[in-house]
């Protein structure tokens, strides 16, 4: 599964979310649910500026702990960041959304991203794909002793 | 019962005033979590990202 279906199955599987974009930590958009590019690039953006305040919000934390997820609850709605494996999702909801909901579903989909090994805008190599196995090799007889448990 | 009904609609009140408040919820890699009420100067850098995200979006 690429960037795009799991942005498909994120939007048909979770009806709160309006519109997300992905991209990477330099803003390079990966994958968008909105059909102009330019303003893919303008939403990444802004949420890579939103990610940055966030994090100087709270100086006093150490490095290692990082900014994870953001959500910044408006009366007109809702703008949600999460960060996973050097990648981001920035989203937008209705005003009060199920905030828990939202955050696990953008969290699977970043997931399923980083497992697909989609990585075209991240600037990695993708990861390798497992050696396929082979098909179990068919049994010709079958013996009484080979069905008996051990 | 007029005692009760009173706060009854004085509770329904405030919590609907908090639920129309804008806030900026910050989740960190140590499971910590800070809420950043619209007063407060964090809250007022985050908040006006969060409309131009929505404007960006929906414009």
């Amino acid at each position: 599964m690429d960037a795009e279906q799991a942005l498909a199955e994120l939007t048909e599987l979770s009806t709160q979310v309006e519109s997300a974009v992905v991209f990477d930590g330099a803003g390079k958009v990966i994958a968008s649910t909105l059909a102009d590019e330019v303003r893919s690039r303008e939403v990444a953006r802004i949420a890579l500026e939103l990610a940055e305040a966030a994090a100087r919000a709270r100086p006093s934390l150490p490095e290692e702990q990082s900014l994870v997820q953001v959500e910044v609850a408006m009366r007109a709605g809702s703008a949600f960041l999460v960060r996973h494996e050097g990648r981001l999702i920035a989203a937008t909801t209705s005003p009060e959304p199920t905030v828990g909901l939202v955050f696990y579903d953008l969290r699977t989909c970043l997931r399923t991203i980083a497992e697909a090994g989609e990585a075209e805008g991240a600037g990695r190599k993708p990861k390798p794909k497992p050696a396929r196995k082979r098909a179990p090799a068919k049994r010709n007889k079958t013996t009484p002793e080979a069905d008996a448990p051990s | 019962m007029l005692l009760l009904g009173a706060s009854g609609g004085f509770a329904l009140l405030r919590r609907r005033a908090r639920r129309a408040r804008e806030r900026a919820d910050l989740y960190f890699e140590d499971g910590s979590m800070v809420s950043l009420d619209e007063r407060s100067p964090e809250a007022m850098r985050l908040l006006p990202l969060g409309r131009d995200l929505l404007h960006a979006v929906r414009d």
